[in-house]
């Protein structure tokens, strides 16, 4: 009983902490509700006995939420992060097509002949989960940790603030590179 | 709680996320939006492993759900910082040239 009030709650939360993000009015306030309805699912994660899943999303998010809240001064301002404001354009054919998709998952959700349960969860399931990636599901474990590194790689190729393509062109064939202080011998 | 009601609060989750990602001109609301779609696809396959096959190898499928969220904002941070410092833009309007 206990269990199926905290679902309700959490979910009610949940989604209408997501439908602030876009309706308060300012920035700052839109990603701490994100982190409040990321927060919400990951307890209800934990209510579906996902321990360690539930508990990487919560602190993920709260991370997430707060270098997003970093990004958001450091592009706007100090001022137009955490003043009122609304940017949004073809704001009728979005609430159109997001009530439409709703709508469709729901009737989906509802009139499908959902399968009984197979098996029943394991004693431990985190324990259950790191014996499946460090054993057969190794190759999504290893295809994870590359896209993690090309990911890093990648972010800091296009963060960088001089790369080499600000040096040689965008065909890489300017000569001698463009550098704001030139050295070297003939450069 | 059933997996219906589980997938309804998921399928709220990822609408909500959509009208954002639609009408938010902003690239850091557009990529919140995104990130609430994610969010209610987290929810939906905890609801689908649970109450369908609550077998090791479906938390598996959460973890890369959770593994493209982060893919996302980083890469997408990287792009955004790109696009503000050649452009000084952070709308996504202002760079619609590069859909072409």
């Amino acid at each position: 009983m206990i269990t199926h009030v905290a679902f309700w709650a959490l979910a009610v939360i949940a989604v209408l902490a997501g439908a602030a993000v876009f309706i308060v009015n300012s920035m700052a306030r839109a990603s701490y509700s994100l982190a409040v309805s990321f927060i919400c699912v990951g307890l209800q994660v934990l209510l579906l006995q996902q321990n360690y899943v539930g508990v990487v999303t919560i602190l993920m998010m709260v991370m997430e939420m707060a270098i997003m809240a970093v990004y958001m001064v450091m592009f706007m301002g100090m001022n137009p992060a955490l003043m009122p404001m609304s940017m949004v354009h073809d704001k009728r054919h979005a609430l159109a097509v997001s009530i439409a998709v709703f709508v469709l998952l729901a009737t989906g959700v509802l009139l499908e002949p959902w399968p009984a349960r197979r098996g029943t969860p394991p004693d431990d399931v985190t324990a259950a989960l790191g014996e499946e990636l460090m054993g057969p599901k190794m190759l999504v474990m290893a295809a994870v940790g590359v896209v993690m590194a090309v990911t890093i790689v990648a972010g800091v190729v296009l963060a960088a603030h001089r790369g080499r393509y600000d040096r040689f062109g965008d065909d890489l064939r300017r000569r001698p590179a463009r550098d704001p202080q030139p050295g070297g011998v003939g450069r | 709680m059933t997996l219906q009601t589980v997938l309804l609060v998921a399928a709220a989750l990822f609408s909500v996320g959509l009208y954002g990602a639609l009408s938010q001109q902003v690239v850091v609301m557009v990529m919140m939006g995104l990130e609430l779609m994610l969010n209610g696809l987290i929810l939906a396959a905890a609801g689908f492993w649970w109450f369908l096959a609550p077998d090791p190898s479906g938390q598996v499928l959460l973890l890369v759900i959770i593994v493209a969220m982060t893919v996302e904002m980083a890469v997408g941070f990287a792009v955004a910082t790109a696009l503000h410092r050649v452009r000084r833009v952070d709308m996504t309007d202002m760079a619609a040239d590069l859909s072409r």
